[in-house]
């Protein structure tokens, strides 16, 4: 049985121009003390999906289930959630202390068991020496701490968090990343996350779903959307840079990149889809594979991004340290045989065609 | 910019506000000071020095004391009411509701309507026999009554003018207030469970607590400015049962014509004012929330 469970569920909204589906018939089930997370660019259903299964607003159909019971009805108090939002929905006229206990008040908890839990809260996230602060007078990350404390003071099984660290800086964001994620891990919780941030998502996830328009794209571990993208929207949107995608077409021997003579990378039948290759996943080399000219070199210390034209299309190459190249030097580039993906004509991946034999290209 | 220039720029951008103030506050309230120690001017006698005396015979000025009176239930009778009701139709009118912007704009207009003219309306209202509230209460059977003729009905119907005007003004304060708190903080309630009647005491109220204020101030000053009604409605009758305190400074001034004593009169006034708005500002400060 699964933790949380979205069968079919649907949420429009009613605008100037008629209605408009934010999320768009999608089913997914998390297991029991994972972290899941909803990706996807702005606007893609990911928060909307959140607030469904927080009840903050109803479903138009389907059905949402929380630990195997149907809740698509229920008001959010009756779904043992807790939440974190976006901007903290910190109460600015309370102390921490009472933000922080603020729920288990509403609940009539009696007050040495208040006591209790917040101390061990308090301890948990460091904000002992600011009980008695108002939220104005914390930092961004201490306000996080907050938020965060008032959800895991409730133990409730199910926590949700909204782009919690969108408005943290980014070294900031980088510990709280580890600290919610071994938090996880040591309250057992299961926990969905929104964030549009892909570095956020496969860092922390167990499970990550990739939203575009209200649907889910690829719905795997981090290392499945990496490694085999459903699609080449899955291929752009993971890894950073994003994954090249080169135009085939067809030529005597096979297909070959779009706009060159060779060489010939498979057979011919898949000459009217694409080729991806992941910047990462190429190499630099001299007099082997296929020729490039460069467009301009960025270095970023560890690495340097090289972008290089061939025939009409530009694509990104990563490689370890400073290159010696310019604007306007010819190179050649190769990649492995098990770095490419291949995607039809709309977009879609598909298995792997027969390789050529005796293609120089591959290492 | 040098230090002294700045200075020289903040003095020239509060001089025009500062010179319109002290010619037409400022000075006045002095001159009406100085003008209270002294005799009214009459014919054969010029204006002398005469102390306390204007405020001697204010002590012993029954109409004074009934006016002061009269004010102070006027006060307690309008304030908490009119602050209620303006909380509660702000808090009605910010929920999502079809034709809310009509909503709000029908309980604003007493505001943006004449006082005179609404004064007017009142009077037809309360008009024995024939007025709309005679032939409501007449058609359910009940006597007769002359509300604004009767000395225990004359202020209370004074009272509920005052009530249905103010309560629409302070409303559009509530209503930007309830605008400014973030409805995610609502939702964080909702999902710990608490119940709307909890929230509003735990987190709305408190976060409106600098709007009362501002509001209960405003309401304070007007509760004792009033006059525009009583002069339209009552004239201060019957028997001085809607004597307010600034409708009788008005009647010593301009009808009396004993402008030294009026002058005492308004220093009372000013007096209450001033202690009003420190004691307002010393209790409530502390108990308020400012972001």
């Amino acid at each position: 049985m699964s933790a949380i469970a979205a069968d079919r569920v649907s949420k429009s909204w009613a605008t100037a121009e008629g209605a408009v589906l934010a999320v768009d018939d999608v089913s997914f089930a998390f297991e029991a003390a994972t972290l899941n997370v909803l990706l996807g660019p702005s606007g893609c259903g990911k928060s909307t999906t959140l607030r469904l299964i927080a009840g903050l607003e109803a479903a138009d159909g389907g059905r949402i289930s929380i630990d195997g019971r149907d809740v698509t009805r229920l008001p959010p108090a009756a779904r043992s959630i807790s939440m974190v939002f976006q901007s903290y929905a910190l109460f600015p006229h309370l102390t921490v202390a009472e933000n922080i206990l603020f729920g288990l008040r509403v609940r009539r908890t009696g007050k040495d068991e208040c006591a209790g839990r917040l101390a061990r809260v308090a301890d948990l996230l460091g904000l002992k020496p600011y009980l008695q602060r108002k939220p104005s007078q914390l930092s961004g990350g201490q306000q996080q701490r907050v938020a965060l404390g008032r959800a895991i003071i409730a133990e409730a099984p199910v926590c949700l968090m909204d782009e919690p660290l969108s408005n943290l800086d980014a070294q900031l964001r980088a510990e709280m990343r580890l600290e919610i994620r071994a938090l996880q891990r040591k309250l057992g919780i299961t926990m969905v996350y929104v964030t549009h941030d892909q570095l956020e998502a496969m860092s922390m996830a167990d499970r990550v779903v990739l939203m575009r328009s209200g649907r889910i794209e690829q719905n795997g571990a981090p290392v499945d959307l990496y490694e085999s993208p459903a699609n080449t929207f899955v291929a752009r949107f993971i890894g950073t840079p994003p994954m090249n995608l080169l135009r085939l077409e067809s030529a005597p021997g096979g297909a070959v990149i779009a706009g060159t003579d060779g060489p010939v990378l498979m057979d011919g039948g898949c000459a009217a889809g694409m080729l991806g290759v992941r910047p990462e996943h190429m190499q630099l080399a001299l007099g082997d594979g296929v020729r490039a000219v460069v467009e301009s070199v960025e270095y970023l210390g560890g690495d340097s991004l090289v972008a290089c034209r061939i025939g009409a299309q530009t694509l990104a190459v990563k490689t370890p340290g400073s290159v010696p190249l310019a604007r306007g030097d010819a190179t050649w580039i190769r990649w492995s045989a098990g770095a490419q993906h291949y995607f039809d004509p709309e977009g879609l991946r598909r298995s792997a065609p027969a390789r050529r034999q005796g293609a120089t290209l591959f290492a | 910019m040098t230090r002294t220039r700045e200075w020289i720029y903040a003095w020239l951008l509060l001089l025009p506000a500062m010179s319109l103030l002290a010619l037409f506050t400022h000075y006045p309230a002095i001159a009406n000071l100085w003008h209270s120690f002294h005799s009214t001017a009459r014919a054969n006698h010029p204006s002398v020095f005469v102390g306390l005396d204007n405020y001697r015979s204010m002590v012993e000025d029954p109409i004074f004391w009934q006016a002061l009176k009269n004010n102070l239930w006027y006060a307690v009778g309008t304030i908490p009411l009119s602050i209620a009701l303006a909380l509660l139709m702000a808090i009605w009118v910010n929920n999502r509701i079809p034709g809310r912007g009509i909503l709000r704009l029908a309980y604003f207009t007493p505001t943006i309507l004449p006082m005179i003219a609404v004064a007017n309306i009142w009077l037809f209202f309360y008009t024995p026999q024939y007025g709309l509230l005679e032939q409501f209460l007449g058609s359910l059977g009940f006597a007769s009554h002359n509300w604004l003729g009767t000395r225990s009905t004359a202020l209370p119907a004074l009272m509920v003018v005052a009530i249905w005007k103010e309560a629409g003004f302070f409303m559009i304060f509530y209503l930007a207030a309830l605008q400014s708190i973030s409805p995610q903080l609502a939702e964080a309630a909702a999902i710990e469970g608490a119940s709307r009647a909890y929230f509003f005491r735990r987190v709305t109220f408190p976060l409106l607590m600098p709007t009362t204020l501002f509001v209960l101030i405003n309401a304070v000053i007007n509760a004792f400015r009033m006059v525009d009604h009583v002069v339209v409605m009552t004239r201060g009758g019957p028997d001085n049962a809607t004597e307010l305190l600034l409708y009788y400074i008005y009647e010593v001034g301009f009808r009396f014509w004993d402008s030294s004593y009026a002058a005492a009169l308004t220093m009372v006034l000013l007096a209450i004012l001033a202690v009003v708005a420190l004691l307002q500002f010393a209790f409530l400060e502390r108990r308020t929330h400012y972001q």
